[in-house]
């Protein structure tokens, strides 16, 4: 057994999910290239974005790729921990938000 | 901070830089020797073509002491050209072929002879000149402050490095308080017409990352560096060229020590480029170390891999020898041929 559910080197695996669904895994590659290629918005704020999603969805392979590819991309540490905050505001702000759901629920219930 | 060699640290020696470069994945057979890369593109031997630059290391000294510094360049460093080498290099310049002389280092203002040299070379009909500055010696000292003065006197192209347009990850890798000092040289080289629209005087600014990651794509980083140091300094330049850190010297023992040697090797391995093959800048130059021995560029001179070629000092230059040479090629050869390519022009490919 394992002795941790991830390792940094399974990132560069991720091409090997190709092995038991080719047209499956060509067709996803495919699409996440394109995803990430120049577009309306720039590939620096596109992996901005991916940054911090990544944190949302907390993979640890994903914050380690996005944070190098930003670095690489010459976003600044304070640029990076600024997307972070936004991606963790949404997140407690999403649950913040549903305190209403429960105001009304509340209310509803009460006399 | 001092150089490695001064610290007697075990990858002062080229030996053992190129034993660590061996090794590990290369050695079990992981990742191809860059010679069966390039022989798997039919690109092996690597081949020399007609000689165009004229690359002259004038010392090691330098005023800083770099993190990333493939020379282990540094104040402590006692290696300089003589004026009798500086005047082998001119006899051998005027038969070579070359069109341009690049001066490097170290600091290569900081060799007294510098000016004779530039001058000299002027004499015997050299036109175009690369100066490889590293800004801050243009403050450093009273007696180098007319050096913007001087470089537009001859005309000479100056290339210098900023690895970034803000303080933070500029002192973090040429040292505290450099960042300061470069913005104030620029100054001074833009009031000379250096960088300025519509001058002649070309001013070209160099970039490469502040850790174990790839430089980004040249014209983007260019963009943001000419906004960023127009808006908050007033600084105007040419190009900015983007270099891969070569993994030697001072920069490999940063990749050691922070343990991301094998990532970042891997990085380069993966991010080979076949088109960037075609441009690498050892095809059609010639370096010159500060005693005057020959190399097939700035990276395999720290190295000391000798080119192969019978004459291996520049005493015994022969052009015709030199332009049709097999070039010597290792693992950190990897380097120059990642992502778009990596010279002292920069990325080597357009497919950015």
């Amino acid at each position: 057994m394992e002795q941790s559910y991830y390792d940094p080197k399974d990132l560069k695996k991720f091409g090997n999910i190709g092995e038991w669904d080719k047209a499956l895994a060509d067709k996803f590659f495919a699409w996440y290239g394109d995803v990430f290629a120049e577009g309306a918005l720039t590939a620096r704020e596109k992996a901005i974005i991916a940054l911090a999603v990544s944190h949302t969805v907390q993979c640890p392979y994903c914050i380690d790729a996005y944070t190098a590819d930003c670095l690489q991309k010459g976003v600044s540490n304070e640029g990076m921990m600024e997307a972070i905050h936004v991606a963790a505001a949404i997140r407690g702000g999403s649950s913040l938000v549903h305190g209403v759901q429960m105001m009304n629920k509340v209310q509803k219930l009460s006399m | 901070m001092k150089s490695l060699h001064a610290q007697n640290k075990p990858l002062a020696s080229p030996e053992n830089q190129l034993e660590w470069l061996a090794k590990g994945s290369f050695a079990d057979g992981t990742w191809p020797s860059f010679s069966q890369r390039l022989s798997k593109m039919n690109h092996w031997p690597l081949k020399a073509r007609p000689l165009e630059i004229f690359q002259v290391n004038l010392g090691y000294m330098c005023n800083q002491v770099c993190r990333h510094c493939h020379v282990d360049a540094g104040p402590d460093r006692q290696e300089i050209m003589t004026r009798e080498t500086m005047q082998l290099c001119l006899d051998a310049i005027a038969h070579s072929g070359a069109h341009t002389l690049d001066l490097t280092g170290g600091a290569p203002e900081m060799n007294p002879d510098f000016r004779w040299f530039v001058e000299e070379a002027a004499r015997i009909g050299v036109r175009d000149f690369i100066v490889r500055c590293n800004l801050t010696i243009i403050v450093a000292n009273k007696k180098y402050h007319d050096l913007p003065s001087f470089f537009a006197q001859h005309r000479i192209h100056v290339v210098s490095s900023l690895p970034y347009y803000d303080i933070e990850k500029t002192d973090r890798q040429r040292g505290e308080g450099v960042f300061k000092k470069s913005i104030e040289a620029l100054k001074m080289l833009n009031a000379v017409g250096y960088g300025m629209p519509g001058s002649d005087l070309h001013l070209d600014l160099v970039y490469n990352p502040s850790g174990a990651f790839l430089p980004n794509n040249q014209m983007g980083m260019e963009a943001d560096f000419k906004q960023a140091l127009s808006r908050d300094f007033g600084i105007q330049f040419n190009q900015l060229f983007s270099i891969t850190n070569m993994p030697i010297s001072r920069y490999l023992e940063y990749l050691i020590a922070s343990d991301n040697y094998e990532d970042y090797m891997d990085l380069l391995v993966q991010s080979f480029n076949p088109a960037a093959v075609e441009h690498v800048m050892c095809r059609n130059m010639i370096s010159v170390g500060w005693d005057g021995m020959l190399y097939d560029c700035d990276f395999n001179q720290m190295l000391e891999l000798k080119p192969a070629v019978s004459a291996k000092h520049i005493s015994e230059f022969q052009s015709k020898a030199w332009n049709e040479r097999d070039i010597v090629v290792a693992s950190h050869c990897y380097g120059c041929t990642a992502g778009a390519g990596s010279s002292c022009q920069g990325t080597t490919t357009h497919a950015e």
